[in-house]
Parts: C-alpha cells; sequence; structure tokens
C-alpha cells in the first residue's frame, strides 16, 4: 500500500521540479483533450507553446504580446503571492484591477486634454489608490470584525463590474463618442498614452512596473524583516504573535500592496494596451494571476517565469483559436488544469510516497 | 415608478425558484463543512452542473436525466478536489479555487454548441387541491419538483445530521479529525463522501439555474451564485434551516431588485444590479461581528495520521 | 495460566529512524493494576496504540483470554474488551458529554436510554456528569470522566488509561484512584500509564518499566522504592543542580492586579494576580494545566497586552507595550508549546533566532536582516546548548521535541535576559538534558537575572526555585519561600484553598 510520509524539511528540488512536472502533465491531458476536440494535438500544443515566439509567420506580431500580457499578470501576481504568504487570501483582484483602471483613468480624464507630464503619474497614483482603496475594504472588515476576506474580496469584484458598467456608460463617457459606452481612447492623448517604450516589443510602463515589482518582493521577502514577519504569519501565526509581529498590520499591508498593484495594473492596461476603460476591457487578469502566483510557487522569480508561461498560453490559445479552431475556452480549462496539476504535485514538497504494508489508518 | 406592478403572489413564487439553485448549493456545501472541509470550488461545480445538465436535458430532451447528470458531473469534479485535499493533502482554499477556475473553463469550453438554445423544462406539479387554493396555492404550491426537493433535501440534512449515528460520525470529524481518527473513524472516507454529496448538490443547483430559473445557457451564467451560497453557510451558522431562510432571502433580494429595475424605480441600476453582492457583504459583516458561532473546529485544517 | 488476562510476545513497532518498541513482552493479570512506566518518547504510547489496535505491530502476538488478539482498528479491540482512556484528542468539544460517550461505543443505545446509563455508571463510581452539557463547558477533570465512562458503560475487560492524573489536583486523584479500586474489585484489568512514581507505587501491584523502547525491569511497585524506580526509568543517572547562595538585588518584574479575560472566550482569565520578582530570584508557578499557565505568560510577554499599571518591568509600566518592544531592554520568555509557538515548524533554526532574538541581538538592521549574522547566532545556540542538528539550516519540526526545546530555551539564554519567563522548561526533553536546562537556569539567576518558571513538574519547582506560587483558575497564591514548604501545604495551594485566599487578602 503507498503511504505518505510528511518529510522532515520541504525538500527543495521538488519546490522546483513540480512546477515542471505540472506544465508536463498539463500539456499531457491538454493533448489528450484537443484530440478530442478534433485537433493534432502536437501541432496544438507547438500552435501554443512554440509559434508565439519562433514561428516566422507569427512572431513579428505574437511577440509582442508577450510582455503585454505578462505584465499585468506578474504585477498582480505578485502583490497576492505576498498575501498568500502571509495567508490573506485577497480572490478579488480583478475587482481592484478594474477600480484602479477607473480611478487612473477618471484622474486622468478630468484634466482633459491637458498635455503636462504630471497627468501620467498622476493617474497612476491614482489608480494605485483605486486598487488600494478597494482592497482596504476587505482588509478594515477582517481586522476590526473578522469577516471572512475570501467572501467579502470576491463580492467586491462582481460590484466593481457594476460599477465598470455604469462608468463606462455615464461619468466616463467619451462625450465625442456619439453615445457608444466607453471612455475616450488614450491612444489619441498622449501625455495620459502608456505607450509602447521600445518599438516592438511590447515594452510598456506596465511592464516596467512589473520587473521593479519582482525585484522589490525578493528584497522584501528574502532581506526585510517584514517580508520575514509576512512568511511568519502565513506559517505560524501563534508565533509571530509571539515574535511581537502585529497580525493587523500584516494583514492590512499585504491587502494594500496587493491590492495597490493590482489597481496600478488596471491603468496600466486601460491606458496602454486596452486603450479606454470599457464595460468588458477587464480580461480576468486579476483571476488568472491567482494561477500565475502558485505556479511561481509565491516567489518573485518564479512568478516573472510563470507569468510569462500564462502569457504565452493566452497568445498561443488565440493563435490555437485562428489556425486550428480550438475554443477559447480551452485555453482557460488548459489554465485551469494548471493549477490542479501544480497542487497535486506539490504534495512531494512535503511528503514523500513510501511502500507499506497495510495499516489500521 | 410603479411598483403596483409588482404582484406578490407572483414575487414569493419567483423568490422561491430565484432562491432554488443556491439552496442547492448551499446546502451540500454546509455538509461539506460540517466534515471540516472548505471548499470553494461551489462555483465551478454549480456551472459544470449548469452546463452539463443543460447538454444531456437538450440530447434527451429530458429534463430529469439532465438534473442527473448535473448531480453526478458536480460529483466527479468534486472528486478531484476531494483527492487532492484528502489524499494529496493540498491546500483547501488554493484547490478550491482552482476547481473554480478550471470548472469555469470546462464549461465554456462544452457550453459553446449549446449557446442560444432552448432546453425541455420541467413542467409545474399538479398538487390538486393546494395548488388550487387562492394566492397561497400559486405561491408556493405551484412549482416544479426541484423546489420541494429542495426544501425535502434541507429537512433530510437537518435529520440526518441531528438523529442518525451518520450524522453524528459527520460532525465529530469536523470538530476534531485527530479525536475521530483516535477513536477509530475513518476521517478521510468520511469526507470523501461529504464532499461528493457537496459535488453533487452544486451540480443540481447549477442545473436548475440553465434548465428552470433563466433556462438557457450561457457563458458564466451562475454569476457568483456559488460564492454567495457559499456566504449563506456562514450567515446559517451552519444550520440547515437557516439555509433555508438564508437562500429564500437572497432570492428575495435578486427578485426585488429585478422588479425594481422593471418598474422603473429612481435608484441607480448599478446599485441594484450589485445589490445581491452588497448585501452578501454586509450579512457577511453583521455575522461576523457577532462572533463566529458554530463553525466546525477543524474546518480547512489538513488532516494527516501520521503515526 | 488462569488469571492471565493479556499476554504481550516480542511486540515491535519501528518508525523511520527509531525503533519505539523493540521485542516488548509481559503479561497483566486479572483484576489486575498493571503500570506502564518510562519517560517521555520510552515507547508507552505506541505499546498502547497497538493494544488498541490503532497502530499495527511489525512483529509479536498478543493473546487475550487465551485467544489470539492482533485487533486491526480499535472497534475490533472495543469489542473485544479493550477500552482507552486517552491523554488528548478524544472528545469533541461542540458535541455533548452523551454524544461523546456515543461516539466512543460500538453499539450505543438511543440517545434517552443513553442519558440514563450515563447518570447511572457517573452515580455508581462517584463520577457525577450532566449528559445534556456541552464538553466545551466542562473542566479537564470532567472532561477525563466523559472518557472514563464511555469506557466503563462498554464493561471492559482491560481498561488502558495514559497519563491520566497530568491534567487533575491532587484532589481530583484521590477520587480517581477510588474508582480504579472499585473497577479492580470487580474484576477490571486496568493498565495504568504513568512516569509519576509515587502514584504507581500506591496504585498498582505490578509494574512494567520501558526505556528507549524496551522492557527492562519489571518489580512490585509497593516493595520498590521510589529510587529503585528512578534508575530503573531513566537508566542511569544524573547531576543533581548544584547548591548556590541566593543574592537578591532590586525589583525587576511588578505585577499589580492583573486582569485579562479569556482569549475568546476559550481558556482561562487571570484574575488579580499580583507578586513581585527580584534581580538573582527563581519564582516557580505551579499549578494543573489549564489554570492560566498560558495566559500568564503571555500577558508577561507582551504577546496580550493588559490595562496600564498592571505590569511593571525595571520600573517602566510596560502594559501596553508589545512583545518586540518588551524584548528590547531584556524581558525575554519561553512559552510551553515548542511548534508553532515559540518556532515555527517549517523555519529554519536561523530563522528561528531571527524569530525573537532579530533586535536584541542585532540580527536585524534599518529593518533588514544580516542572514550570515543570524546564522553564527543560531549556531552559537546550538553549539551552547548541545543542541543535536545537522545545522542551522534544518527546519525547526526536523528536530526532536527534546532538541527544540533545548534551542528555544538557548535562544533566550543566549540573549542574557534580565528577566525570563519560561513555561515547562524541560517537558519531553531526557533526563540528562533537562538537568542541563535547569543548570543554566541557575547559573543564569546567579549571573543576576530574574527568572519566573512555570511548570507542572512540582520536584523540577523544588529544585530550582526560591519561592513558589500556584496557578488556580487564573488566580495566583502568595508566593513563598520553598524552604519549608511540605506536599500538604502545596497540593492546598494548587486547590486554590481558601486559607491562601484569605492569606493573601491579609498580607
Amino acid at each position: 500500500m503507498l503511504r505518505l510520509e510528511k518529510r522532515p524539511q520541504p525538500s527543495r528540488e521538488w519546490t522546483a521540479l513540480s512546477p515542471l512536472l505540472a506544465v508536463a502533465l498539463t500539456m499531457l491531458v491538454g493533448g489528450i483533450l484537443f484530440a478530442i476536440l478534433g485537433a493534432n494535438p502536437f501541432e496544438a500544443i507547438r500552435t501554443i507553446f512554440w509559434d508565439p515566439i519562433f514561428s516566422e509567420q507569427f512572431s513579428g506580431f505574437t511577440r509582442p504580446q508577450l510582455l503585454v500580457k505578462a505584465g499585468p499578470l506578474i504585477l498582480i501576481a505578485i502583490g497576492l503571492s505576498i498575501g498568500f504568504k502571509a495567508g490573506i487570501w485577497n480572490i478579488g483582484a480583478e475587482g481592484q484591477y478594474i477600480m484602479g483602471a477607473i480611478c487612473g483613468a477618471g484622474a486622468g480624464l478630468a484634466f482633459y486634454p491637458s498635455d503636462s507630464v504630471l497627468i501620467f503619474p498622476l493617474m497612476l497614483i491614482a489608480g494605485a489608490l483605486g486598487g488600494w482603496a478597494w482592497a482596504m475594504i476587505p482588509a478594515i472588515l477582517k481586522t476590526k470584525l473578522g469577516t471572512n476576506e475570501i467572501l467579502v474580496s470576491l463580492m467586491l469584484v462582481y460590484v466593481a463590474e457594476t460599477i465598470l458598467a455604469s462608468v463606462a456608460s455615464g461619468l466616463l463617457r467619451n462625450p465625442d463618442g456619439m453615445g457608444f459606452p466607453g471612455s475616450r481612447n488614450f491612444k489619441e492623448w498622449d501625455a495620459a498614452f502608456n505607450s509602447e517604450l521600445i518599438t516592438g516589443t511590447g515594452m510598456h510602463w506596465g511592464v516596467v512596473a512589473a520587473f521593479i515589482a519582482v525585484i522589490a518582493a525578493y528584497v522584501l521577502m528574502s532581506r526585510h524583516i517584514q517580508g520575514f514577519n509576512i512568511r511568519l504569519t502565513g506559517e505560524a501565526p501563534r508565533a509571530a504573535r509571539f515574535a511581537g509581529v502585529n497580525p493587523t498590520r500584516i494583514v492590512i499591508l499585504c491587502l494594500g500592496i496587493s491590492g495597490a498593484l493590482a489597481g496600478m495594473a488596471g491603468m496600466f492596461e486601460a491606458t496602454g494596451p486596452a486603450g479606454q476603460v470599457s464595460i468588458d476591457f477587464n480580461a480576468g487578469y486579476g483571476f488568472t494571476a491567482i494561477i500565475v502566483a502558485f505556479l511561481g510557487r509565491l516567489n518573485p522569480i518564479g512568478i516573472l517565469l510563470a507569468g510569462l508561461l500564462m502569457a504565452l498560453t493566452y497568445i498561443g490559445g488565440e493563435l490555437a483559436q485562428l489556425m486550428l479552431g480550438l475554443p477559447g475556452a480551452a485555453i482557460q480549462l488548459f489554465q485551469g488544469m494548471l493549477l490542479f496539476f501544480l497542487l497535486a504535485t506539490d504534495v512531494f514538497t512535503n511528503y514523500r510516497l513510501r511502500l507499506t504494508k497495510k495499516e489500521a489508518v | 415608478m410603479d411598483l403596483s406592478s409588482i404582484s406578490p403572489v407572483l414575487l414569493v413564487a419567483s423568490i422561491m425558484v430565484s432562491a432554488t439553485p443556491i439552496l442547492f448549493a448551499a446546502i451540500g456545501e454546509l455538509v461539506v463543512e460540517k466534515s471540516g472541509v472548505l471548499n470553494l470550488g461551489v462555483e465551478g461545480m454549480m456551472i459544470t452542473g449548469a452546463v452539463v445538465g443543460f447538454a444531456v436535458a437538450v440530447n434527451t430532451e429530458s429534463p430529469l436525466v439532465g438534473f442527473v447528470a448535473a448531480a453526478v458531473a458536480g460529483a466527479v469534479l468534486s472528486l478531484a478536489f476531494g483527492f487532492l485535499t484528502q489524499h494529496l493533502l493540498s491546500n483547501q482554499v488554493a484547490t478550491g479555487l482552482g476547481l473554480t477556475l478550471a470548472g469555469l473553463g470546462l464549461s465554456a469550453l462544452i457550453g459553446k454548441p449549446y449557446e442560444g438554445m432552448k432546453s425541455p423544462t420541467l413542467p409545474k406539479l399538479d398538487l390538486g387541491p393546494l395548488s388550487d387554493i387562492p394566492g397561497v396555492g400559486k405561491m408556493v404550491f405551484s412549482h416544479d419538483i426541484m423546489v420541494y426537493v429542495s426544501i425535502l433535501l434541507v429537512a433530510a440534512v437537518w435529520a440526518f445530521l441531528k438523529f442518525t449515528r451518520g450524522g453524528l460520525i459527520l460532525r465529530a470529524v469536523g470538530e476534531s479529525h485527530d479525536s475521530a481518527h483516535a477513536l477509530g473513524y475513518k476521517v478521510v472516507r468520511v469526507r470523501m463522501i461529504a464532499i461528493l454529496f457537496g459535488g453533487a448538490c452544486a451540480g443540481l443547483g447549477g442545473a436548475y439555474l440553465s434548465l428552470v430559473r433563466v433556462p438557457q445557457w450561457t457563458e458564466g451564467m451562475t454569476a457568483g451564485a456559488g460564492w454567495i451560497a457559499l456566504a449563506i453557510v456562514v450567515f446559517a451558522s451552519w444550520r440547515p434551516w437557516r439555509i433555508l431562510i438564508g437562500a429564500y432571502l437572497f432570492g428575495g433580494v435578486t427578485v426585488l431588485q429585478l422588479n425594481l429595475q422593471a418598474a422603473g424605480a429612481k435608484v441607480p441600476v448599478a446599485l441594484l444590479s450589485a445589490s445581491p453582492y452588497l448585501i452578501t457583504i454586509l450579512v457577511l459583516v453583521i455575522i461576523s461581528a457577532r462572533g463566529a458561532h458554530g463553525a466546525p473546529a477543524s474546518l480547512g485544517r489538513v488532516f494527516h495520521a501520521s503515526n | 495460566m488462569d488469571d492471565t488476562l493479556l499476554s504481550i510476545q516480542g511486540l515491535t513497532k519501528a518508525y523511520p529512524g527509531v525503533v519505539a518498541n523493540d521485542n516488548v513482552t509481559f503479561d497483566i493479570g486479572k483484576g489486575e493494576i498493571h503500570a506502564l512506566l518510562g519517560e517521555n518518547g520510552a515507547g508507552k504510547s505506541t505499546l498502547v496504540k497497538m493494544i488498541y489496535g490503532l497502530v499495527a505491530p511489525d512483529r509479536g502476538t498478543m493473546t487475550l483470554d487465551g485467544a489470539s488478539f492482533a485487533p486491526p482498528k480499535p472497534s475490533v479491540a472495543r469489542q473485544a474488551g479493550v477500552a482507552m482512556v486517552f491523554q488528548h484528542f478524544s472528545l469533541f468539544d461542540a458535541l455533548s458529554v452523551a454524544e461523546n460517550v456515543a461516539l466512543g461505543m460500538e453499539n450505543p443505545p438511543k440517545p434517552r436510554d443513553l442519558a440514563a446509563r450515563i447518570r447511572d455508571v457517573s452515580e455508581q463510581y462517584g463520577l457525577p456528569l450532566d449528559p445534556a452539557r456541552d464538553v466545551s463547558s466542562l473542566s479537564a477533570g470532567e472532561r477525563q470522566r466523559v472518557e472514563i465512562i464511555r469506557c466503563l458503560l462498554q464493561d471492559p475487560r482491560l481498561l488502558i488509561m495514559d497519563e491520566p492524573t497530568s491534567v487533575l489536583t491532587p484532589q481530583e486523584v484521590e477520587i480517581l484512584f477510588e474508582t480504579l479500586r472499585k473497577l479492580k474489585s470487580e474484576g477490571t484489568s486496568i493498565l495504568y500509564i504513568s512516569h509519576k512514581l509515587e502514584e504507581i507505587r500506591s496504585l498498582c501491584d505490578h509494574a512494567t518499566i520501558l526505556r528507549h523502547g524496551q522492557k527492562v525491569g519489571d518489580c512490585t511497585p509497593s516493595e520498590t522504592s521510589a529510587r529503585e524506580l528512578a534508575e530503573l526509568m531513566v537508566g542511569s543517572s544524573f547531576a543533581t543542580p548544584k547548591a548556590r547562595d541566593v543574592q537578591l538585588g532590586e525589583v525587576v518584574l511588578k505585577v499589580q492586579n492583573l486582569e485579562l479575560p479569556a482569549l475568546d472566550g476559550i481558556g482561562t482569565p487571570l484574575r488579580d494576580i499580583s507578586f513581585e520578582l527580584r534581580k538573582g530570584e527563581v519564582l516557580g508557578i505551579g499549578g494543573v494545566a489549564g489554570n492560566g499557565q498560558d495566559e500568564l505568560l503571555m500577558a508577561l510577554s507582551g504577546e496580550r497586552l493588559s490595562d496600564p499599571g498592571m505590569v511593571t518591568f525595571q520600573g517602566n509600566d510596560v502594559s501596553r507595550q508589545g512583545a518586540g518592544q518588551r524584548r528590547l531592554p531584556g524581558l525575554l520568555s519561553a512559552p510551553e508549546e515548542r511548534l508553532g509557538h515559540a518556532a515555527a515548524p517549517d523555519m529554519s533554526l536561523t530563522e528561528n533566532g531571527v524569530l525573537t532574538a532579530g533586535k536584541r541581538a542585532g540580527l536585524v538592521q534599518n529593518g533588514f536582516i544580516d542572514w550570515g549574522k543570524s546564522r553564527r547566532f543560531a549556531e552559537d545556540v546550538i553549539e551552547k546548548f548541545d543542541v543535536r542538528t545537522p545545522g542551522p539550516n534544518v527546519a525547526a519540526r526536523a528536530l526532536s521535541g527534546g532538541n527544540l526545546q533545548k534551542y528555544v530555551v538557548g535562544r533566550e539564554i543566549v540573549q542574557k535576559p534580565e528577566l525570563l519567563v519560561i513555561n515547562q522548561p524541560t517537558w519531553g526533553v531526557d533526563a540528562a538534558a533537562a538537568a542541563s536546562i535547569r543548570q543554566a537556569l541557575l547559573d543564569l539567576a546567579h549571573g543576576g537575572a530574574a527568572i519566573l518558571v512555570i511548570s507542572q513538574d512540582l520536584d523540577e519547582l523544588m529544585e530550582i526555585s526560591d519561592c513558589f506560587a500556584a496557578l488556580n483558575e487564573g488566580r495566583l497564591s502568595q508566593p513563598r519561600p520553598v524552604q519549608g514548604l511540605d506536599m500538604e501545604q502545596i497540593g492546598l495551594m494548587l486547590g486554590g484553598a481558601h486559607d491562601m485566599e484569605t492569606a493573601h487578602v491579609a498580607s
């Protein structure tokens, strides 16, 4: 009989190996899925994972998309990972992302058509504050009243979506848009446009922010006492209290960071790749970022890689939709499966399999 | 605005219909949580149930077969959750989230060909003289069978937990898995059964949404109903009859806001659309301010019989 | 061999890295109270788990009343007439007494009949208990009654009791012993597990002694001196702490009318606690588990804050300061629960060093952790306190209980505290290590630190304390000099007797 036995300490090898194994298993099962859907599995896998970067035909268009898609995913996932490390489950990043976009865009549009260089920084701050404020709702309810942050932060996603629908066709609607919902297009307003910094790379300010966030999070979590306290709170809450960590501060800090980063991501997206605040500009990055955070082992460097991989599946998925007629939802399932396999293979980090004779368990 | 356009009889009747999906999902999750497991995948299991139920009902032209298929689909999905959390000891929060994300993707994939179709729907039961009672008959006794099944299910869960040995063991496992293990009870097996039951219930709830309430398939149609079901379990302090109250309350809010929108009430539409979610938050806040009552002590904790 | 109930032949059970039981053989007679004696970690628990069907032996056989006995699970053992009263982990707080009893039975009667039978049995054996009450509202002694009644309702032939007295007051112990003697007179055999020598001498007919998983001897306890028993149990004699001359300095800690409500309604509230502690003094606080020990430590360490004026350290009111702030001037502490409270299980020893020594030992500067320095700090503790581990990168949970205890105690002592508050300093530590921890505490006091030791081991407290006080239901008795205290007085203090209360008020 197979039996799991707890390792004396987490295995370093498996910490690194399990995401790779999960990716491999997802490709295998995904391939079978694609075969069922009537596509050649090898071609499908190649289209998703290889062609976006290396195909001569598509890579000119798809390669820059990699950073465009990975930027917000990484930025949000970095924030989430800090909270997850502390055992604080903010799963409403999508709502904070939307609120960041609305606040950032709104702050800019209030000064339309100013061409001051301060417009973009102002929008950035407003976006971060918008996401931060939205995350403070579950944070304050949790610390003051002990309300479950998972459910509150998630409910607020739906609330944010109704606000988005309302402002896109009301407050922020483009006055020159002939009544169509959606804000002014930022592409036509240089001072507020989050433009591509180096042509052909997809690099915009949001991607720069994501890289900075990766480095800052790495320093915070591995060198700074606050990062230590965050980890401690997640691993042993009683020991954290004993060490003198104030749990309220950790909740406020973690939700605040993740909210602000998600808000910034939303603002970068609305003023850059999306170009405007519209009813459905949000593409579910806030939820996919949860997968990115776990796939990256809640480790900043891991998240960087996981974000790029996940961006690849987005782009590859679109390509597969185009070229092989695979349904777009298949990619969503593909991403969900990836998280599932990761959680399954993760068991080997803390446990090892042993063959034992049957015993009363 | 014109409130007279809202008929109280139809209002109550539609509240019962709109509460039923959440009621199914919540009573299932209650059993899961009573066994000490937190499954955040309710939304994913619901929407999978919705699409599978719809697809099977369309293909077999039997809504009842659709419901059975939805229950099976929900249970199969929950089996994956159970295997990961109970056998591979994965984090329940993360796994539940994963289940929801995977369920949303899976349902969108399965549902593509069925978008815009109409399914056969359940007939209203004819309860004879009861249905003929003026007012009340139309309000309470003119529904399809699943409305009554959901209420019976609440009663059955209540009786099971309160009066049977199986219910006692389930509560014991949720209260302290170490004690239950020490007394020789099969913690993992009890929990797996509870998880499967919860999955089947969520599947039924989803199918009710796509086969009766709406009734058609649209991507992402559960729109947070699974999460509201989770909140209702907290609201109900883990007591079966309060689940019924909670579900009907939320059904009421949903129906009322739709009616108010239709009646052209002078309240911003955004606020009305957001009201079910805002009220969920409000209820959670009130419950938590009173202090958590009745949460099973082992809820969400990983059980590993180390020696 | 008609009067043998259970015969154990060569039972062996190995876990990875440790042989818990090695070829253990002994018999339990009918109507006999048989002691299983050994230190923590000697293999007593594993042995009874095999008898109760929770663990399968690797080798060896058992016979119960002449028939082969190899229970694959507890229910089979229960059906064969083996019942067990656990030390921990077998009651359900949110369930009623009757439900708890029903869960421990194979075929429980209907709820109403069960309640009646619980009342009958509880009267018959002098163990009053209301079947309808929730277990969460019961005291430790009452909880044990639930377990005993659960066993008795099944008319057991063999009753296993695992460390039953560790949670009882001396008075409650007497009641328990009466019950056990009554059971014995009715022909029930009892396997009594303990490491308390006096109990075994007064209660048991026969004793089997385990050390490192092996049977090292057996005897008739009433005819064997406690000293002989101790030598059998421990194996070698160990150094007793040196005598010392105590020089008390100024007051370091002053606690005035400390009140603290129970956390979230669980635990014990602290009620009107006042005492002083001077430089060089060791104050021992005894008491039955669950009478406010954890709460007192948390109130002093700063994990929980009290009202202004209640806790004064070195002349400064620290009542509103958190644990981190109190640590800086030298108020250090070591809680009872090692894994999860004193140390984070999955973090390395280095990281666990930063946990409490970060600021005071200068491991953190401007918010940044100096990992090199932290590592040297951990290595220092490991070396000075003889912690057996491959190195400071090992996770805390990989250490044995005793080694981790040495590490968490050493971590505080190395920081040269002005005041050290320590709960259960030697719990689960082998005798030699326990002696060295006690010696380290005495050395610290000799160097001028004030020390507050909370322990359930009275021998330990008598050995190292200058003064002794007892916690009872969150109240602290007036501290008294250890010299001249006798067992009776201590028993009264532990039980919270009223003359102590009046003495407290009068003083």
